[in-house]
């Protein structure tokens, strides 16, 4: 790992100004010479990789007690930047009225790291693209603008069948951001200037060809929560992996559904694992919204959130399977008991 | 475990000839520590040491360390607490596993200086006197181990898994303690220990 320094957030002002300062406003937030620690599950692994090489960490978990909200209300719901996945998905009231949001939360990781990993740092988790996080490779557009993509006709089993460049196919590897997407999530960025909010759909970027910029937060911006408006309670995450537990997705889905006397009044879908950014399938919604549930909708439904799909060579059977988990979750969520 | 006193076949073991051999990159450190840039609250010189102090099984101890140093690396190379496994140095096989704060982490993960202020347990603050902690005897007890690499982390994980009432069943105990791996494929017997120990636990 190479050399940093350390310096303790006392309060956001102070967070902001530290980060913001070492940082050259053309880098992309992804390079900025100052990055945040909260759990630190993703930048203390990519730091042992030389992946990520910030010279200055700024510790920001002195901000908890202000920034750690688990808060539902009657219109609904507050989630601090710094709540820890693990509390998040044991609060009752998140799983009563957020099953999708729980669900996204305990399906991921394994306990320990839920205990260190922040809901923010959750959602700016980087790829697990293999040849992204090896730097023996030096063709990543990732890592090196312009290199090219190792991925593309490499071993590319876990990688992106959906929102794909000719620059980029790395999978968004995160499971809660499917969550907040579908949910129709807004995001509170403290920045310089003080706090702004914007949908949580506009937070990540699609590779296009620019696939080293990732979200719209600037160098000097850090999330500080996530809000959500009314109650979801018939909604669903269901995730298919390589093994039963502690894995990246394949193939997920999030499901939310507002069902009324057997017609479905609101249906939201979002997948996770098969697509570059938190995806939403708002094309599978709108064939939902005012029918009734029976198998052959579901399966029109699955057909048009992969009907842009593109696989490779090695990951066109996420395709099918993300179709089957589509059907499968929807088919959940019209059954589930609220 | 705990080493028995005597049961070494010679005066002279790896253990000690390792820590030996690399004092003398570590007087210099130490040397330098008394620097007082080094303790300001502002961001430090990443080129000088800086002094922390961590609390660990209940007793604070003032190091001065790189920035870079994690909690496993403090505990393994500064303390001399080589419970605490270096197995991927990468959060992903559960070797590591301590308590901060009574919940369990991964110490390859934890910056050492963000971990100041807080409680840290390890595999050596179990035991009491002469009595192991429950869940040490039920991995004994279960011979829920072969090559033993994994099982400090192991056994620090499955008291938090108990303690925060995932030991209801054994799919229940499986999904939580999937953070910890063991190549030696001594799952079922881990899984037994962990049932045997947590009534106990419970119980306080």
């Amino acid at each position: 790992m190479r050399p940093f320094s350390y310096q303790r957030a006392s309060d956001p002002d102070m967070a902001v100004q530290a980060l913001g300062v070492a940082a050259a406003a053309n880098n992309p937030l992804t390079k900025a010479a100052a990055q945040p620690l909260a759990g630190g599950t993703t930048l203390i692994d990519l730091m042992k990789l030389d992946v990520m090489r910030p010279t200055a960490i700024v510790d920001i978990n002195p901000l908890a007690p202000a920034w750690s909200a688990i808060a539902p209300g009657g219109d609904g719901l507050r989630l601090g930047a710094l709540a820890k996945m693990s509390d998040v998905a044991a609060h009752a009231e998140i799983q009563r009225s957020y099953p999708v949001i729980a669900d996204s939360l305990k399906l991921a990781a394994s306990a320990q790291l839920r205990n260190m990993a922040t809901l923010g740092g959750n959602v700016m988790q980087r790829t697990r693209c293999n040849y992204f996080r090896d730097v023996s490779y030096e063709n990543c557009n990732k890592r090196n603008p312009g290199s090219g993509c190792a991925a593309m006709d490499g071993v590319n089993r876990m990688h992106a069948v959906l929102g794909t460049s000719d620059q980029c196919i790395a999978t968004y590897p995160g499971d809660f951001a499917q969550a907040l997407i579908a949910l129709d999530a807004m995001v509170e960025i403290t920045g310089k200037a003080g706090t702004r909010s914007m949908p949580f759909a506009q937070l990540h970027r699609a590779p296009g060809s620019t696939p080293d910029i990732e979200t719209a937060l600037q160098p000097g911006e850090l999330i500080s929560a996530f809000s959500i408006s009314g109650r979801w309670p018939r909604s669903v995450y269901l995730k298919a992996r390589d093994r039963q537990s502690y894995e990246f997705a394949l193939s997920s889905a999030a499901i939310a559904l507002d069902v009324q006397d057997g017609a479905i009044r609101d249906a939201r879908v979002a997948l996770g694992g098969v697509a570059t950014v938190p995806w939403r399938a708002r094309e599978a919604e709108a064939l939902l919204k005012g029918q009734r549930f029976d198998e052959a909708l579901a399966q029109r439904v699955a057909d048009a959130a992969f009907a842009d799909a593109r696989g490779r060579r090695h990951n066109s059977f996420k395709i099918a399977l993300g179709k089957r988990i589509v059907a499968r979750a929807l088919q959940q969520a019209v059954t589930m008991e609220i | 475990m705990p080493d028995k006193p005597g049961s070494r076949s010679s005066g002279f073991d790896r253990r000690a000839f390792l820590a030996g051999a690399a004092g003398g990159a570590l007087i210099p450190l130490t040397a330098r520590a008394a620097s007082e840039d080094a303790r300001a609250p502002a961001a430090q010189d990443p080129a000088l040491p800086v002094e922390v102090t961590l609390n660990v099984n209940g007793k604070d101890k003032r190091l001065s360390i790189d920035a870079r140093t994690t909690v496993l690396d403090a505990l393994r190379e500064h303390l001399k607490l080589t419970g605490s496994k270096k197995g991927c140095d990468h959060g992903q096989c559960g070797a590591c596993t301590v308590l901060i704060d009574d919940r369990r982490v991964l110490s390859c993960l934890t910056l050492a200086l963000a971990a100041e202020g807080q409680e840290i347990t390890t595999i050596e603050g179990l035991a009491t006197d002469d009595r192991l902690h429950p869940m040490q005897q039920a991995f004994i007890d279960n011979d829920a181990f072969q090559c033993g690499y994994c099982t400090p982390g192991q056994i620090m994980s499955a008291i938090a898994c108990v303690k925060e009432g995932h030991a209801g069943s054994e799919a229940d105990i499986r999904e939580h303690m999937s953070g910890n791996i063991c190549r030696c494929a001594a799952y079922p017997n881990i899984v037994a220990a962990v049932k045997q120990a947590a009534p106990e636990i419970m119980k306080g």
